[in-house]
């Protein structure tokens, strides 16, 4: 990028210089440094539960980055309203979604600047970021989260997931991580029974699992953001709210 | 012209004997060949107003913009050769995303403008390269606080309240002039602006022009956007009814 404070740029150059040899572009005969790359995520985010209902979508996730085992940080927010058609969500390595979140970002600001009114849409995001994910996965550097893009499009809420390989499947439902394991079976178990549930419904759902999650997952956190999306009411990222807790049950479980 | 024939019109990169660079003087001669572009700045915000005239009745409405956005908050107005300006449109948004990739905030407009003004002047020292054939008017309302500065060909840029370039930007300047601009806000100037783009087109010289409006301001939410349609209607109208007035006028002096 030009820097006002240093020299001009080249305005002229990959040809040879007048009156001088031609230099064949420069072949490296070695790396010059070895390329290195991170093989774990080290600032982690736990799960991201999301659920579509009738009209809309909800998506929560808690306020919590550790470092392993430790809770180092307790305001690190998580879900992001893209614009108006889409929220996100993204557990794993808080550095790449932050990094991630930045180019989403700008690419809306980009797109706002052609002047269009056209608004990305939640379909065609979940798909370039498929090709994100694949591509640095390619690199053998990727991205160490798992990105559940939610949103509504022609009318219908939408859900998919992203994880670091650049695998995705879409569905009515998706969890994230440890929830994935314990939370997901909740949710499916009601929507066996209450297939079409009313945004009420569907937020208080995701409030319980928030708690059983709360419970039973280690690295998880008591202060939680949820991102409801509508359909006629439009889109809110609601917290930081809390979980009740009560660890009464904890003195009966003693050794 | 005194610089024909003399050989120190060939390159950018070199001055006449009595200290002039004929290139960028060029340059300046293609913005004066273009529709007018106005900047004016009121007490919430700024306007911008370009006569974009059309060559061809073939042409599209609203094709061939005069009016860019940069970033959510600050807008591009230009004047010269269209395709010059659409690569200075192209520069000054990677600038403020770069500015933003790096520190996470957008680009206040005095180091775009600082930027823009730099990478423009960069192009009036060479000679494998010929100045951007356009002016620039940079435009932003960020804290509550409108700024403006518009950059020339050879890479000059000032701040201003209210100014204008193009073909007519003489007799806009003294239209813009008479405006008391440190008490107007947006929707007056708005107003303002239309009139004095449809008082200063020649329609002896240029049959049909389209009148473009965009402001930042606060009614915006500081975004920079093309007008309302209500705004441009009301805007248009009141242009048309001063030119009716003017011409009125002018007869009954007659």
């Amino acid at each position: 990028m030009f820097d006002p404070m240093g020299a001009p740029p080249a305005l002229w150059h990959n040809g040879p210089t007048p009156g001088g040899f031609y230099n064949f572009p420069a072949i490296q005969t070695r790396p010059s440094e070895p390329i290195t790359h991170s093989k774990s995520p080290v600032t982690t985010a736990t799960s991201v539960i999301a659920l579509a209902y009738d009209k809309g979508v909800v998506i929560a996730g808690d306020l919590l980055a550790s470092y392993g085992s430790l809770a180092r940080y307790k305001n690190c927010p998580r879900i992001l309203k893209v614009n108006e058609n889409i929220l996100l969500g993204a557990s794993g390595d808080y550095a790449d979604f932050q990094y991630i979140k930045s180019f989403i970002e700008q690419k809306i600001i980009d797109e706002e600047c052609i002047g269009d009114n056209i608004k990305l849409k939640p379909k065609s995001l979940y798909c370039w970021l498929t090709r994100v994910m694949y591509q640095r996965r390619s690199k053998f550097d990727p991205f160490w989260n798992n990105i559940i893009v939610a949103g509504i499009q022609d009318g219908e809420p939408f859900l998919g997931q992203v994880d670091k390989l650049g695998t995705a499947y879409t569905d009515r439902a998706i969890c994230t991580g440890y929830a994935a394991h314990i939370v997901l079976p909740i949710i499916r178990d009601f929507l066996d029974k209450n297939p079409n549930p009313t945004q009420a419904e569907a937020k208080a759902l995701v409030l319980k699992c928030m708690e059983v999650l709360y419970y039973r997952d280690a690295r998880s956190f008591s202060k939680f953001q949820i991102g409801i999306m509508d359909k006629e009411a439009g889109s809110s990222i609601e917290g930081p709210l809390t979980c009740e807790e009560n660890w009464e049950i904890a003195l009966v479980a003693k050794n | 012209m005194s610089s024909i024939g003399t050989g120190y019109d060939l390159s950018a990169s070199q001055f006449s004997p009595d200290g002039r660079v004929f290139q960028v003087e060029y340059a300046m001669k293609a913005v004066e060949n273009s529709g007018t572009v106005i900047g004016l700045k009121g007490t919430d915000g700024i306007v911008l107003a370009a006569e974009k005239l059309i060559l061809s009745k073939l042409h599209e409405p609203n094709t061939n913009r005069r009016i860019y956005n940069v970033d959510r908050n600050i807008g591009m107005a230009f004047s010269g050769l269209i395709a010059d300006a659409r690569q200075i449109v192209e520069i000054a948004r990677k600038e403020a995303a770069n500015y933003r990739a790096q520190y996470g905030v957008s680009i206040p407009l005095k180091y775009l403008n600082d930027r823009v003004s730099m990478y423009m002047h960069a192009y009036t020292l060479y000679s494998a390269v010929r100045p951007y054939g356009c002016s620039v008017i940079l435009a932003s309302y960020e804290d509550k606080e409108p700024n403006m500065y518009l950059i020339d060909p050879s890479g000059v840029s000032y701040g201003y309240y209210g100014c204008a370039t193009g073909k007519a930007k003489q007799s806009a300047k003294t239209e813009i002039e008479k405006l008391k601009l440190g008490q107007m806000t947006c929707r007056e100037l708005a107003k303002e602006a239309a009139k004095i783009i449809y008082t200063v087109h020649d329609e002896l010289k240029d049959k049909n022009f389209e009148l473009e409006l965009s402001w930042v301001c606060q009614e915006s939410d500081g975004y920079h956007v093309r007008v309302p349609d209500s705004v441009y209607a009301d805007a248009e109208k009141a242009a048309k009814q001063a030119m009716e007035a003017d011409s009125e006028s002018d007869t009954e002096d007659m």
